[in-house]
């Protein structure tokens, strides 16, 4: 079988959690196969990821070149290209970065591409089953992937919790095989998001709306549904891409992280997008028109009801307590 | 600036439930209702805003069928200059970068500053813009919600996780794939639709484009879908039943065991 590469994300001297879960993902396509966990990047932090990896993949190659201080996705495919073997199976996490490198590395390996893999179902000859979803998960598929030349397949982060399973193994410098790091995209700088008027990271209570409420005006019956209950609004992205709530109030992987004890989804569907920013395990009541929306998977509670009759309903019944 | 829109035809999931057909290989289509993907109205958007600022003009493009005809003339009533309709028998059952592949020969076909996709479409793969460009070999920034048009070399903004920016310079030619919020797609209307309903849309074949046939669609594609199938929801929510007035006082001493009642 082709070698096995995982893409580790760092910043700031900090592995991303993807960095452990591509190594449960790579352990599912062939459980004996070794695992090499490719590390980028530059100086002091690069070395302590490279240790940590270390500990766990079975090999580790180390990258180090002023150019790759920040990851930007050019730089690290030509990185790649010129390192590994041109038949490699090559795993990086289906976020951000992921989808900013992973289709272009396909391309110049010469190998397939699939993208948010969400599991695995084992490796024919050279053709790889894997599990997709599609329509923001109503629907899920089985795809085959034809890994012959090799394959980029970029990871769903979330999904293969890390097991403190490990190999463990050597860190090999392969910097001086990079070759040539010029780019026609230059990275400038990171600018952060602006902080909005309430800050839902240390709300414990969220009524979240989403695209289900339908009309600006309708978010009023939201905000009469938080002042009742002691909570505060919070939204998914299409209401802030209408501009209907701030950016702050989003929650989201591309939004706030958010950790409250109970989380009110109303009329959102549960992308993984979404699911990615709920951290701690909260309690969840999910009240959504479509039984078979996603988000009832994940739900502690479900409703299936109108949040636009449901919520007024709902509302007046708490203030009458 | 001569600007290229990808655009693809999807089914419109608010107005649709999407079912599995019977045999299991496909979603039902049969009464779905479709659309232009979400992400590719965003796109449009910024291009028309940007020869709106620069000049130039806007071509939208499509890989489908006779039908994905409605979805270039839509963008042509929201002000893109011209369409283009890539079709064939031998374009079917490609894979990501089969359809990349036909983008690429119809890029290649004009003179185009810089060629835009959505950040990703209904199967969420997000992969034809990063492809295209790769192909091409121009530079690619995916995700991007800025856009500072100029010559030469233009600033834009990739949405990073937590809704940071980063911040890149990108030489032209060159690919971008628009995330949702980057604008405010606006509101095309039967009249606007009207307008362009007599427009000639050239439609190019695979010969027209100089593909030879089994370097796309089916044969090509490494990547295969096998079946579709509705997932073990492991145990799921439990679903409260009964009246209006029985399932609120349910969720109410749910919300007091809590925590979620001040
Ligand atoms: C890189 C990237 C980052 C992203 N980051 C985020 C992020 O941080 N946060 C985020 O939320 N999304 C994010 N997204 C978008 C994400 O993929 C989804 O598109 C989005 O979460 C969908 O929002 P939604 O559930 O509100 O809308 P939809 O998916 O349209 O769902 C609406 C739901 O409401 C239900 N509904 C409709 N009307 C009613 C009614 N009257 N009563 C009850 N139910 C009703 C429908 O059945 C449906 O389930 C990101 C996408 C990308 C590509
Ligand atoms: C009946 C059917 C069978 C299929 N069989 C297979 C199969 O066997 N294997 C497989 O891998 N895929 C298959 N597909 C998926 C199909 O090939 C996808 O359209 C392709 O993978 C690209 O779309 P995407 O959703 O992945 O694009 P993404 O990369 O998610 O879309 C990003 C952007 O790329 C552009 N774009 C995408 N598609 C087009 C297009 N057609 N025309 C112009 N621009 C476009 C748009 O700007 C879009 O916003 C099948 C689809 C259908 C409907």
């Amino acid at each position: 079988m082709a070698d096995v590469f995982a893409y580790i994300k760092h910043a700031d001297g900090v592995a991303d959690d993807s960095a452990l879960e591509l190594f449960v993902a790579a352990k599912k396509i062939a459980p004996d196969a070794p695992v090499t966990a490719v590390v980028t990047g530059t100086g002091a932090d690069l070395d302590k990821i490279c240790g940590e990896m270390a500990g766990v993949y079975n090999a580790v190659w180390k990258i180090d070149n002023a150019a790759l201080a920040y990851p930007n996705a050019e730089v690290v495919r030509k990185a790649l290209v010129n390192i590994l073997p041109a038949d490699s199976i090559v795993l990086l996490p289906h976020d951000t970065f992921g989808m900013d490198l992973g289709p272009g590395l396909s391309i110049k390996m010469d190998s397939a591409f699939v993208a948010d893999i969400v599991g695995f179902d084992g490796m024919d000859g050279a053709t790889l089953k894997v599990v997709r979803q599609e329509f923001s998960g109503q629907v899920s598929t089985h795809v085959s992937c034809d890994t012959a030349t090799g394959a980029v397949l970029n990871i769903r982060p979330g999904i293969f919790q890390y097991d403190d399973s490990k190999a463990g193994g050597d860190v090999t410098d392969k910097s001086g095989d990079a070759g040539d790091l010029s780019a026609k995209r230059t990275f400038v700088e990171v600018v952060a998001a602006e902080a909005g008027d309430v800050d839902i990271t240390k709300s414990e209570v969220l009524v979240s709306v989403g695209r289900g409420i339908e009309d600006e005006d309708n978010l009023e019956i939201a905000f009469d549904l938080a002042e009742a209950m002691g909570a505060d609004v919070a939204c998914s992205r299409p209401i802030v891409d209408a501009k209907w709530l701030e950016k702050s109030r989003q929650v989201g992987t591309s939004g706030q992280t958010v950790k409250p004890k109970v989380y009110l989804a109303m009329g959102i569907s549960g992308s993984f997008q979404h699911l990615g920013g709920i951290k701690g395990n909260p309690f969840i009541v999910a009240v959504n028109k479509n039984a078979k929306a996603p988000i009832f998977q994940v739900a502690d509670v479900g409703i299936e009801a109108d949040i636009l009759e449901f919520i007024p309903e709902l509302t007046e019944a708490i203030e009458n307590l | 600036m001569e600007i290229l829109v990808c655009v693809k035809r999807v089914p419109d999931t608010s107005e649709n439930e999407i079912e599995i057909n019977s045999d299991g290989n496909d979603i039902e289509r049969d009464d779905l209702v479709y659309s232009v993907n979400e992400w590719d109205n965003y796109a449009v958007e910024e291009a028309i805003q940007i020869v709106d600022k620069v000049g130039g003009s806007v071509t939208v493009v499509t890989v489908g069928d006779d039908e994905s005809e409605e979805v270039l003339r839509r963008e042509m009533a929201m002000g893109a200059n011209n369409g283009l309709l890539l079709t064939d028998d031998a374009f079917e059952g490609s894979d990501g970068k089969g359809i990349a592949t036909i983008l690429k020969a119809a890029v290649e076909k004009g003179k185009y500053d810089l060629i835009m996709t959505g950040a990703q479409a209904d199967e969420g793969a997000a992969q034809v813009g990063g492809m295209l460009a790769a192909m091409l070999d121009y530079p690619y920034a995916s995700l991007v919600n800025m856009i500072e048009p100029a010559e030469g070399k233009m600033k834009v903004g990739r949405e990073i996780e937590g809704g940071n920016q980063e911040i890149n310079e990108i030489e032209l030619p060159c690919v971008l794939s628009i995330q949702t919020g980057i604008n405010e797609p606006r509101y095309v209307g039967i009249r606007g639709i009207r307008k362009v309903a007599s427009v000639e849309i050239p439609e190019l074949s695979a010969s027209d484009l100089g593909l030879d046939a089994g370097a796309v669609g089916e044969g090509a594609a490494k990547v295969k879908r096998v079946d579709y199938f509705v997932p073990d929801m492991g145990d799921g929510a439990e679903m409260l039943e009964g009246s209006t007035e029985e399932i609120i006082a349910k969720l109410i001493d749910y919300l007091k065991a809590k925590g979620g009642l001040k």
